[in-house]
């Protein structure tokens, strides 16, 4: 990669996968993805290919989020580099298998991007998820897309957070990108600098719970639906199952997003804080070889 | 039409977790045994038993985990032999039904509220196997008449009660709350207020029917009523009630062969639950643009439109008549 004053030059990306199905129960996806698979006319792009992709198979066949483990928490390193063995929880051998498929991950053979394609049952309207602030390559394509999408409106979350990361099917590409399919993609372009305004994840709320571990209230009414909106302190946060109210008591706003994911119950997880940011990206074009 | 004398609903149950997945009225449940703890039997008015119906299948935040439970409960399936492999949620059946019947016989509870929730926009809905129970459709009209924030509709299925096959139809004049739209596994406070609200309400009539409770301040009013409660209960009047009767379901579109689906909900139907359909009507957006509409000439109402448990069921929607039923004016009858 080399770089004249403001211009990052990047390498050419050449092959782009779309998966669906990470989680077998989140049906757009999956619906995309067959749909692509049976026909590929809307995705196909001069000098690129782009794969569709069912990335768990049998979850989706039981239209369950998994089978074993979470799918979308399997690419760590450890499991990436356990050795093949019976018993191996499903999604662990399938995330092998994705790894050598579209990776191996962190290696320059690995796919250049993979958009990963989710649904969720908060009001989180379109939301395209960055693992990376200074990924100048996926800067500039959210940016395309926000851009594209309008009047629709996109929201980004950022998460760089060191313990709230996890690590997921599409970290498996040099460019990962969750939830959007890719609009347009012309060769040779320059992409002036630009801005974006990412909610960057700052701490996991989970519910009020009993001893036994059970859920005591639920999402309070007044933040139910109200992803990306400001919640301040003093302001209705839970509601006890019995009519008694919880207020946040953060000292500073932020934007809760992923509230009432049906998936994170388990997780211990009733909505995320984030906080507004705004990115800088240099202009990038492709490295001419 | 003439006063109708029933005899009083001794006894009344409320059921949660029927399906593990269908959260409101797991915690509805979870709160009343609370409140039971906290103010023993005087936390409600009549005496209520309150089950979570299908234990394991709330462990795992499912549906079911062998068999859709609520399908268990006709006749036929309740007096079949259990054997090694007969299916969990069938053996549970029979024990719910130990428990709060046998079904048909007179040692029945009197009242089965069970508890659901649909992914469907259909508000609060209450289902009831036949359209002449004048205890359940009282209730129903109680319902409708206290509940403002959303709408409330009555769904009949007509069905002989040993063909019925879901829990409610267990006891005398059991019904179903169903409220949504909720996804599977979420609870949303909104929801669970108005289911909260719907089974507060039923003891309330309950009550009423029994024994005719008022609360004046004045003393001789209360001397007055407290006689007048020993003689008799509270009247209900009679009217109508606006019911749907269950006609016909309708499949989503699909590929002959793999059998997947090659349509969804069409947008201008998503979320209509009840609306009236008429010929002409988009009904499904197939994958690849088209829209496919409705053909019959018979304008119906659809409901349980886009219910995520129905797809395994080959069913993207009901269709239903809309009918009014005419309830008596009705009396507990006082032994």
């Amino acid at each position: 990669m080399s770089s004249r004053i403001g211009i990052s030059c990047l390498q050419e990306a050449k092959r782009v996968a779309i998966f669906g199905g990470t989680h077998g129960n989140e049906m757009s996806g999956i619906t995309l993805v067959n749909m692509w698979t049976q026909n590929s006319a809307e995705i196909e792009r001069n000098g690129l290919v782009v794969k569709p992709f069912i990335s768990n198979p049998r979850a989706v066949e039981k239209c369950t989020r998994y089978i074993d483990t979470d799918l979308n928490r399997a690419f760590t390193p450890e499991n990436l580099s356990t050795p093949e063995v019976e018993g191996l929880p499903y999604e662990v051998q399938r995330a092998k298998e994705i790894n050598r498929m579209f990776g191996p991950k962190g290696s320059s053979n690995a796919y250049d991007v993979i958009f990963d394609l989710h649904n969720t049952t908060s009001n989180m309207g379109s939301t395209l998820i960055l693992e990376s602030s200074t990924d100048l390559f996926n800067l500039q394509m959210v940016h395309y897309i926000k851009k594209a999408m309008a009047p629709h409106t996109c929201s980004v979350l950022l998460n760089e957070h060191p313990q709230l990361k996890y690590s997921t099917t599409r970290s498996v590409a040099k460019h990962p990108i969750g939830e959007y399919k890719v609009l347009g993609y012309s060769t040779g372009v320059e992409f002036p600098p630009c801005t974006v305004d990412v909610f960057r994840v700052q701490e996991r709320m989970d519910y009020p719970r009993d001893t036994n571990g059970n859920i005591t209230a639920m999402v309070h009414p007044h933040l139910q639906d109200c992803d990306w909106e400001p919640l301040n302190r003093g302001d209705p946060m839970f509601l006890t199952f019995d009519g008694r109210t919880i207020l946040y008591e953060g000292a500073n706003t932020v934007y809760p997003t992923f509230i009432n994911e049906a998936a994170y119950y388990e997780k211990q997880q009733a909505f995320m804080t984030t906080c507004r940011e705004i990115l800088a990206a240099n202009a990038i074009r492709k490295a001419f070889k | 039409m003439a006063l109708v004398f029933l005899p009083a609903l001794a006894r009344m149950a409320v059921t949660g977790g029927t399906h593990g997945n269908e959260m409101s009225g797991v915690y509805v449940v979870q709160e009343m045994e609370r409140q039971r703890k906290e103010k023993g039997e005087g936390a409600w008015p009549i005496p209520v038993t309150t089950v979570l119906s299908n234990p394991r299948a709330v462990k795992e935040c499912r549906r079911y985990v062998e068999t859709d439970m609520n399908r268990c409960f006709n006749t036929d399936t309740l007096s079949s032999p259990i054997t090694d492999s007969s299916p969990y949620e069938v053996r549970r059946a029979q024990e719910l039904n130990k428990l709060m019947g046998p079904k048909g016989s007179k040692d029945a509870i009197d009242l089965i509220c069970d508890l659901h929730n649909t992914t469907s926009n259909m508000g609060l809905t209450l289902i009831h196997y036949t359209s002449s129970d004048w205890v359940t459709l009282h209730i129903c009209k109680y319902l409708q008449t206290k509940i403002t924030k959303v709408p409330v509709r009555v769904l009949v299925l007509d069905i002989p009660i040993s063909d019925a096959y879901s829990l409610e139809s267990v006891s005398k004049h059991g019904f179903s709350i169903e409220v949504g739209p909720q996804p599977q596994g979420v609870v949303r406070a909104d929801i669970y207020m108005i289911m909260k609200e719907a089974v507060d309400l039923t003891i309330d009539w309950i009550h009423k029917f029994n024994s005719g409770t008022v609360r004046p301040k004045q003393m001789w009013l209360k001397c007055v009523l407290f006689l007048n409660m020993l003689f008799s209960g509270t009247v209900f009047e009679g009217g109508d009630v606006e019911a749907f009767e269950f006609i016909k379901s309708v499949d989503y579109p699909r590929d002959p062969e793999t059998r997947t689906l090659t349509a969804a909900i069409h947008p201008q139907l998503q979320d209509r639950d009840f609306c009236l359909l008429k010929q002409g009507d988009p009904l499904f957006l197939s994958f690849s643009g088209e829209t496919v509409k409705y053909k019959e000439k018979e304008p119906l109402h659809p409901f349980f439109i886009n219910e995520a448990a129905y797809y395994e069921k080959g069913i993207a929607f009901h269709l239903g008549k809309k009918m009014m039923l005419t309830v008596p004016k009705v009396q507990v009858q006082k032994d």
